[in-house]
C-alpha cells in the first residue's frame, strides 16, 4: 500500500469484463466456476469490496450479472464483503440489486441525462438500500477541470440531500484522466483531480471519493513498471487530499519509498504538473524501465551488502539458495567467536525468516511454491549446521510438536502429503514421514516410539478412505488419544465427520489443504487453544452428522426404472471397425512429443495456485509465483528430456465386444494374435476378425454402474454400457505411465534436502503421464481405430475434450469401482508391457500412470454415477460374482 | 392527531413495552378439528394446521387469544397472519383468500385493541405480521445448481404487497417483517412496504425482526446481526430486533450487540427456551421473564414479547418483571458509511 490509511478501501477490479480480458473470456465462455474463483482470490488477497461489471456488447449483461451474483451468494468467503454493482445501464444495475443482500454500492449514476432520471435512480438506490457512486458527469459531459468537477459534484450533492439521500452513502468519482499524453490540456488532469477532491470534501460533508486508477497511466500501456509507479505516486498525493476508495489492483502498487528515485521524481513532476516538459521527460525515461522491475532490482543489488543475519532472513523469505551455505557458515563462525552455540543460528535469523514466511503464507500474501523454496533454503542451512549441533549434543531440543505422517496402505500418492510435511517443518514442527503404503501397525508403532503429538493420514484414491477408518479403529483399540489429522484429495469434512471421527475418541480433524495444516496443528499443540478447538471441531462434526441424519437424501429410482430410462445411442453413428484392432505396445514413447500435450492447469493446482493456464501466469495475485514455478518446471522438463530421466511406456488395445444389459462382454481373445509394437500394421484388415462367439468363456464381462439419481424429464440415467450396442461393436483399453526412472532422481533430491525439486519432479511426471494418455487417445482416434483420421485439434481443444469418444478410467466418476482395474490390466497385459503394477487397493505404481477404456461412439460422454441403491449393489455383486459385503466395500464411496 | 409512529415513540420513552406471545401454541389448546379449520369455505385441500385461516372460519379463536394477551399486559399485538401470503397459502389451496384473511385478522386485532385502549386510556397497537414465506431469494434449493432460485425479487415483493395492503386495510398500525431468515426476502418486504406507503401517501412504519439459525449469530442467508442492520437501515424501522431463533439465554450476546449499534427501538421476542426431546417448549414463565428482565435492567431493550412456546402467562410474567425499569435510551450513533456483505463494513464519513 502506498500509505497506511485504515480508511482507504481497496475495491477488487478483476471481476469486471471491461477491465480484465481473462474474466471477460471466462464469462463469454460461460465458465462461471472459474469466474467465481477470480472473485474468491480477490477477497482472499484483501479486496474489501468487489466490483462486478458485465458490460459487454456480445453478452446478455443483465443475465450475466444475475447469474454471477446469485452464484457468489452461495460462497460465504466471497459474499462476506460488500458488492459494487457496476454497469453503465440502469436496468443491469437494478437486476443486480435484486440479487444482492447486505448493503451494496451502485456504480454509477450521473446527471448525464439530466436531473430527473438521476434522481429517479437515486431514489431507487435508497429503496434497495444501496450506497452510490456518482460520476462527475452532467448534461454537458464529463468534468475535466477542477472547477467543473467541483461544480457538478456540489450540484449533485444538493439534489441528493434534498430528497433525503444520506450524504455518507454518496461516493463521488471525479474522473481520473490520462496524463502525459503529449496534449498540453491534459497535463493538469492529475492536479485537477486532487485539488477538486480537496474542495468537494469541504463543501459536501460526509461524502467519499473513488477513482479508477488505470486511466491515469493510459499513455504507458505495456510499460508496467512506469504504470505502477504512476499509480503509487498518484495515491500518495490523492489519499491525503481525501481519496478514500479506489478500484485498483493492490498487488500492482509499489511502496512509494521503494520506487527508484529518478523514476519517482519524473512521475511526480508529471502528476503534479510541475513543468511543461515533465511529460516528455517521463516518456524518454520510461523506455529504460520497460520490462524491468526497478523496485526488485534496487533490492536485488542491495541485499548482498547487508549484515549476515539480515542476508539469511532475506534469502529465506525470497527462497534464494545461492549463498545460503556461505552465509550460514559466516554467521556460525561469528556466533562461535562470541562464545555462542550453533543452534543460535537456527533459533535466530533462520527462525525469524521462517516466521515471516509463515505469516505471509498464512495471510495469503505468499504462495506454496515460494514456501517450498524457502524450506529448501532452510533445510540446506540446517544441514550445514547439523554436524556442529550434533557435536554439541543438545538433547531436550524439541520443536513445537511432532507429527507422524503417512499415506495409508494401498495408496502411493504423496505429493500433497510431502507438501504438508514441508509446510509443517517450516513452522517448527518435527515431522516423521513414513512415506507411502504404510500399514496401520507401522503408523501406530511409530507414533508410540516417537512419542508423537499427532498423526496425519493422507490418501488420494477412494479405497484409502476405508483404510483411514481402519487406522482410526486401531488407534482406538490401542487406547491412543493423540489427535488424528485427515487429508488428501478424496477426503472430506463430511466423510471425516461421518465415518472416521466416530471410530476414534481422540480428536479427529479434516485438513482441507496444506495451507490449513499449520493452523490445525498449532491449535492442537497449544495448551490454551487445544480444548476449545477440539470442542469446536467436535461440535461442527456433530452438526454435520445431524444434518446428514436429518437430511433425508433425495430418493433414488430403482435400478429397473433407471435402466428403462437409459441413454439410447443412435446406432447409425456407431464407429467403424478399427483400422488396427488388437494390442499395441509402446515401450518408449518420445517424451519430447508428450511435452506438447501437457495440460498445465492441474499442475498449478497441485501447488495450490488457483487459475487456468496460461492466464495464471499473468494473474495479479499468483501470477508472479506461477511464472517462477512455470520457469522452473520448463527448466526441469528440458533436463528430464535431454538426460532421459523418465521412460514413458504404454499399451493400447481395441477389442470386439457386445453389450449385455449393463455389462459389456469383451472378446479380447479374438484379436490376441494381433500384437504390434509402436502401432505397426499387421497387414491384415479388420474384416479378418471372425464373427463373434458370444458364449466363449474366455470373454471378459465388464459390468458398469448406472446412475440412479432421479433425473429431470428428458435426462437419461447413464451407464457406460449405453454407449455400446448389442450387435457386434468395439471397445478399447489403455494403460500408460511416465514414471519409470523417477525414484533415483527423487531420492537424490531428498538427500540434497531439496523438497522443492522433488515435488516438482513428481508433479511433472504426473503431467507427462496425463499428457501421454491424451496423446495415446489421439493416436487411437486417428490411427489405430481411425475413425477421426482428419482430426486436427489444438492442445487447448484437446484439453477441453472437443473430440469424439471418451476414455473413462476405473475409479473415476463414470466407472467409480477401482476394482475393475485388474480385469482391464489382464486384458491389456498391462503389467507385462508397461511395468505398471497394482497395489491391494488398486492404486497404480509408478504413480505417474493412467489407465482406462475407450468408447468411440460420438454420443459417448462423461458423467458421474454418484449414489447407487442397494438394489444395484446386489445386482452388481451377482454380476461380479462376489459377496454383497465385498461389493459394498468396493462401492462404499457411492453408497449413502 | 399523533400518528401511530409518534404515539408508539411517546409510549416507548416512558416504559418498556410488551408485545404478545405465540399463537400456534395457544391454538393447539383449542384442539380444533378439520371441520373447525375448513368452515364452509369449500376448499379442496385439508385445512388443519392452517392457523391463519381461522380468522375466516373460527374467528373466536384468534380473537380470544389476542384478548388473552391484552389481558396479560400487551401493548402491541400481532395479527395472526404469519403465513397469510400467496406462497404459503398455496399449500392449502387458499391463495385466493389472502386478502380476506389479512383484512379479517387485522380487523379483529384492531377491534380488541381499541376496546382495551378505551377502557384504560393506554394506547394499544396492531402490528401486521408478515412471515418470511417458505421460499428464499438468497439460496438455491438444489445443491447441484447454486445459481438457481425458486422465486425472484419482484415476485416476492408482489406477494408481500398484497398482504401489506390488506393488513393496512384491516387497520394495522405497523408492518412487522418477522422471522427474517433471508435478508434479501426482508429487503423485498421493505420494498413492498415502501411502495404501499407511496400509494397510501402516508407513513407506514416498518418493524423488522431477524431470526438466527446458528449460535454464532447469523441468519440462514449468512448475515451477522450487524450486517443485517446495515442491510435494512434504509427502511428507517420503528423497531428492529430478534425473534424465535433460540431461547433468551442464547440470544443474549446478539441483543447486546444490536442494542449498541441501532439508533432505533429494539424489540426482542424469543422462544420459551429450547424445545425438549419431545419438541415441546417447557420453560417456565418466571424463567423467561427473569432472562428478558436482565436485558431490561441492562438498558438493552424497548419492546419485549415471546415467540414459539410462550403463553399469556409468559407475557404477564414479563410485564411484571420489567415494570418500573427504564427503557433503553436510543443511542446517538456516529455518522458513518455502513456497507455489508454477509459481514458489516464501516467507513468513517
Amino acid at each position: 500500500m502506498t500509505q497506511s490509511s485504515s480508511n482507504f478501501v481497496n475495491i477488487g477490479e478483476r471481476t469486471n469484463v471491461t477491465g480484465s480480458a481473462r474474466f471477460k473470456k471466462l464469462i463469454m465462455n460461460g465458465d462461471y466456476t472459474a469466474a467465481i474463483e477470480v472473485a474468491r482470490s480477490q477477497v482472499e488477497n484483501g479486496a474489501q469490496v468487489i466490483d462486478v461489471n458485465m458490460d459487454e456488447g456480445l453478452l446478455d449483461s443483465k443475465a450475466a450479472m444475475e447469474t454471477f451474483l446469485k452464484l457468489i451468494a452461495a460462497e460465504p468467503d466471497i459474499a462476506r464483503v460488500p458488492i459494487m454493482v457496476d454497469s453503465s445501464k440502469w436496468e443491469v444495475i437494478e437486476a443486480g440489486l435484486k440479487c444482492v443482500s447486505g448493503k451494496p454500492i451502485v456504480n454509477s449514476i450521473s446527471m448525464k441525462e439530466g436531473e430527473a432520471p438521476f434522481l429517479e435512480s437515486a431514489r431507487k438506490c435508497m429503496a434497495y438500500g444501496a450506497a452510490v457512486v456518482v460520476m462527475a458527469f452532467d448534461e454537458q459531459g464529463q468534468a475535466d477541470t477542477e472547477d467543473r468537477k467541483v461544480e457538478i459534484c456540489e450540484r449533485a450533492y444538493k439534489l441528493l440531500t434534498d430528497i433525503g439521500f444520506p450524504p455518507e452513502d454518496i461516493i463521488f468519482d471525479p474522473n481520473v484522466f490520462a496524463v502525459a499524453t503529449g496534449i498540453e490540456e491534459h497535463n493538469n488532469y492529475g492536479v485537477d483531480f486532487i485539488e477538486a477532491v480537496k474542495r468537494i470534501r469541504k463543501s459536501c460533508p460526509h461524502v467519499h471519493f473513488s477513482g479508477g486508477l488505470s486511466n491515469l497511466s493510459f499513455s504507458f500501456r505495456g510499460n508496467e513498471p512506469v504504470r505502477r509507479a504512476m499509480h503509487s505516486v498518484f495515491l500518495y498525493h490523492a489519499i491525503p487530499a481525501g481519496l478514500d476508495m479506489a478500484i485498483v489492483n493492490a498487488g500492482q502498487l509499489d511502496i512509494y519509498d521503494d520506487i527508484d528515485a529518478k523514476l519517482r521524481d519524473a512521475v511526480e513532476d508529471v502528476i503534479l504538473n510541475r513543468d511543461p516538459e515533465a511529460g516528455e521527460r517521463l516518456v524518454e525515461l520510461a523506455e529504460s524501465y520497460r520490462d524491468s522491475d526497478p523496485v526488485a532490482e534496487k533490492k536485488a543489488a542491495e541485499w548482498r551488502g547487508w549484515a549476515v543475519e539480515k542476508r539469511l532472513e532475506h534469502a529465506l523469505v525470497k527462497g534464494i539458495d545461492a549463498h545460503v551455505i556461505d552465509d550460514t557458515e559466516e554467521l556460525r563462525q561469528a556466533v562461535a567467536e562470541r562464545g555462542g552455540r550453533p543452534i543460535e543460528v537456527i533459533e535466530g535469523p533462520l527462525m525469524d525468516g521462517m516466521n515471516v514466511v509463515g505469516d505471509l503464507f498464512g495471510s495469503g500474501k505468499m504462495f506454496l511454491p515460494q514456501v517450498v523454496k524457502s524450506a529448501r533454503v532452510m533445510k540446506k542451512a540446517v544441514a550445514h549446521l547439523f554436524p556442529y549441533i550434533e557435536a554439541e549434543k543438545d538433547e531436550n531440543s524439541r520443536g513445537k510438536g511432532k507429527i507422524v505422517l503417512a499415506t495409508v496402505k494401498g495408496d502411493v500418492h504423496d505429493i500433497g502429503k510431502n507438501i504438508v510435511g514441508v509446510v509443517l517443518q517450516c513452522n517448527g514442527f518435527d515431522v516423521v514421514d513414513l512415506g507411502v503404503m504404510v500399514p496401520w501397525s507401522k503408523i501406530l508403532e511409530t507414533a508410540r516410539e516417537e512419542d508423537a503429538d499427532m498423526v496425519g493420514l493422507s490418501g488420494l484414491i477412494t479405497p484409502s478412505l476405508d483404510e483411514m477408518v481402519t487406522v482410526a479403529e486401531e488407534m482406538q483399540e490401542a487406547g491412543m488419544t493423540m489427535p488424528l489429522l485427515i487429508g488428501g484429495a478424496t477426503t472430506s469434512k463430511v466423510h471425516t465427520a461421518l465415518k472416521i471421527a466416530p471410530a476414534y475418541t481422540g480428536p479427529t480433524v479434516h485438513v482441507l489443504d496444506a495451507s490449513r495444516a499449520v493452523g490445525v496443528a498449532t491449535n492442537l499443540v497449544s495448551d490454551s487453544q487445544r480444548d476449545p478447538y477440539v470442542a469446536k471441531i467436535a461440535e461442527e462434526y456433530e452438526a454435520v452428522r445431524e444434518a446428514r441424519a436429518n437430511k433425508g437424501q433425495s430418493k433414488l429410482v430403482s435400478i429397473e426404472e433407471a435402466r428403462a430410462n437409459g441413454f439410447t445411442i443412435d446406432p447409425a453413428l456407431k464407429p467403424p471397425a478399427p483400422k488396427k484392432p488388437g494390442l499395441h505396445i509402446y515401450p518408449d514413447w518420445d517424451l519430447a512429443d508428450l511435452r506438447d500435450y501437457i495440460d498445465w492447469t492441474p499442475f498449478f493446482r497441485s501447488w495450490e495456485l488457483a487459475g487456468t493456464y496460461p492466464a495464471i501466469l499473468e494473474d495479479d495475485v499468483v501470477g508472479e509465483s506461477a511464472t517462477s514455478l512455470f520457469n522452473d518446471a520448463q527448466k526441469m522438463l528440458d533436463t528430464i528430456i535431454a538426460e532421459k530421466w523418465l521412460t514413458a511406456k504404454g499399451v493400447a488395445a481395441l477389442w470386439p465386444c457386445h453389450r449385455d444389459g449393463d455389462d459389456v462382454v469383451i472378446h479380447h481373445y479374438h484379436v490376441e494374435d494381433h500384437v504390434s509394437k509402436d502401432g505397426a500394421s499387421f497387414g491384415q484388415h479388420s474384416d479378418d476378425i471372425p464373427d463373434l462367439d458370444r458364449t466363449n468363456e474366455r470373454s471378459i464381462r465388464m459390468p458398469f454402474l448406472r446412475q440412479q439419481i432421479n433425473k429431470r424429464e428428458g435426462r437419461a440415467n447413464m451407464c457406460l454400457a449405453d454407449f455400446i450396442t448389442e450387435e457386434p461393436d468395439w471397445i478399447g483399453g489403455f494403460a500408460v505411465t511416465a514414471g519409470h526412472g523417477i525414484d533415483e532422481h527423487s531420492k537424490r533430491f531428498r538427500e540434497a534436502h531439496d523438497d522443492y525439486s522433488d515435488i516438482l519432479l513428481k508433479a511433472l511426471a504426473d503431467r507427462l503421464a496425463e499428457a501421454f494418455a491424451e496423446r495415446m487417445h489421439l493416436h487411437v482416434r486417428r490411427d489405430l481405430w481411425g475413425y477421426a483420421q482428419g482430426e486436427q485439434l489444438t492442445n487447448e481443444a484437446l484439453i477441453k475434450e472437443e473430440y469424439r469418444g471418451i476414455r473413462p478410467a476405473p475409479g473415476y466418476p463414470a466407472c467409480p469401482d477401482h476394482s475393475e482395474k485388474p480385469m482391464l490390466f489382464e486384458m491389456l497385459g498391462a503389467t507385462e508391457h508397461t511395468g505398471i503394477t497394482l497395489t491391494e487397493s488398486f492404486a497404480m505404481l509408478p504413480t505417474a500412470a493412467v489407465s482406462g477404456f475407450y468408447f468411440g461412439h460420438p454420443q459417448a460422454s462423461y458423467f458421474g454415477v454418484a449414489r447407487v441403491g442397494e438394489d444395484q449393489v446386489e445386482d452388481y455383486a451377482r454380476r461380479r460374482n462376489v459377496s454383497l459385503e465385498q461389493a459394498k466395500r468396493w462401492l462404499r464411496p457411492n453408497l449413502d | 392527531m399523533a400518528t401511530p409512529r409518534e404515539k408508539l415513540m411517546a409510549e416507548a420513552q416512558k416504559r418498556i413495552l410488551i408485545s404478545d406471545g405465540a399463537f400456534g401454541t395457544e391454538i393447539q389448546n383449542w384442539k380444533l378439528s378439520e371441520a373447525d379449520y375448513a368452515g364452509d369455505l369449500g376448499l379442496s385441500h385439508e385445512q388443519k394446521g392452517n392457523n391463519d385461516i381461522l380468522a375466516l372460519t373460527k374467528p373466536e379463536v384468534p380473537e380470544a387469544i389476542t384478548r388473552a394477551y391484552l389481558e396479560a399486559g400487551s401493548d402491541i399485538v400481532e395479527t395472526n397472519t404469519f403465513s397469510a401470503n400467496r406462497i404459503s397459502q398455496a399449500d392449502y389451496g387458499a391463495e385466493h383468500l389472502v386478502r380476506e384473511i389479512n383484512i379479517a385478522s387485522a380487523q379483529l386485532a384492531r377491534k380488541a385493541c381499541d376496546e382495551f385502549e378505551s377502557r384504560d386510556g393506554r394506547p394499544r397497537f396492531v402490528a401486521g405480521a408478515i412471515g418470511p414465506t417458505n421460499k428464499t431469494l438468497s439460496l438455491s434449493p438444489d445443491v447441484n445448481d447454486p445459481g438457481y432460485r425458486e422465486i425472484d425479487f419482484d415476485y416476492l415483493k408482489d406477494v408481500y404487497r398484497e398482504q401489506v395492503d390488506a393488513l393496512v386495510e384491516g387497520g394495522a398500525d405497523f408492518i412487522l417483517i418477522e422471522t427474517v431468515f433471508d435478508t434479501l426476502n426482508a429487503k423485498a418486504g421493505i420494498m413492498a412496504v415502501l411502495e404501499a406507503e407511496q400509494a397510501l401517501g402516508r407513513d407506514l412504519p416498518i418493524q423488522l425482526s431477524m431470526t438466527l439459525t446458528d449460535l454464532s449469530g447469523r441468519n440462514l442467508s449468512g448475515h451477522t446481526v450487524e450486517a443485517f442492520w446495515h442491510a435494512v437501515r434504509h427502511a428507517k424501522p420503528l423497531t428492529i430486533g430478534l425473534n424465535c431463533s433460540f431461547g433468551a439465554e442464547q440470544l443474549k450476546p446478539h441483543v447486546k450487540s444490536l442494542s449498541a449499534i441501532c439508533d432505533t427501538l429494539i424489540m426482542v421476542y424469543p422462544n420459551a427456551g429450547l424445545p425438549n426431546e419431545l419438541g415441546e417448549y417447557d420453560e417456565a414463565p418466571e424463567t423467561t421473564a427473569k432472562l428478558v428482565g436482565e436485558w431490561a435492567k441492562n438498558g438493552q431493550v424497548n419492546v419485549l414479547g415471546g415467540c414459539c412456546g410462550s403463553t399469556p402467562a409468559h407475557i404477564k410474567a414479563m410485564a411484571d418483571a420489567v415494570k418500573g425499569i427504564d427503557p433503553r435510551a436510543i443511542p446517538e450513533t456516529p455518522r458513518v458509511t455502513r456497507l455489508a456483505g454477509l459481514e458489516p463494513m464501516t467507513m468513517a464519513a
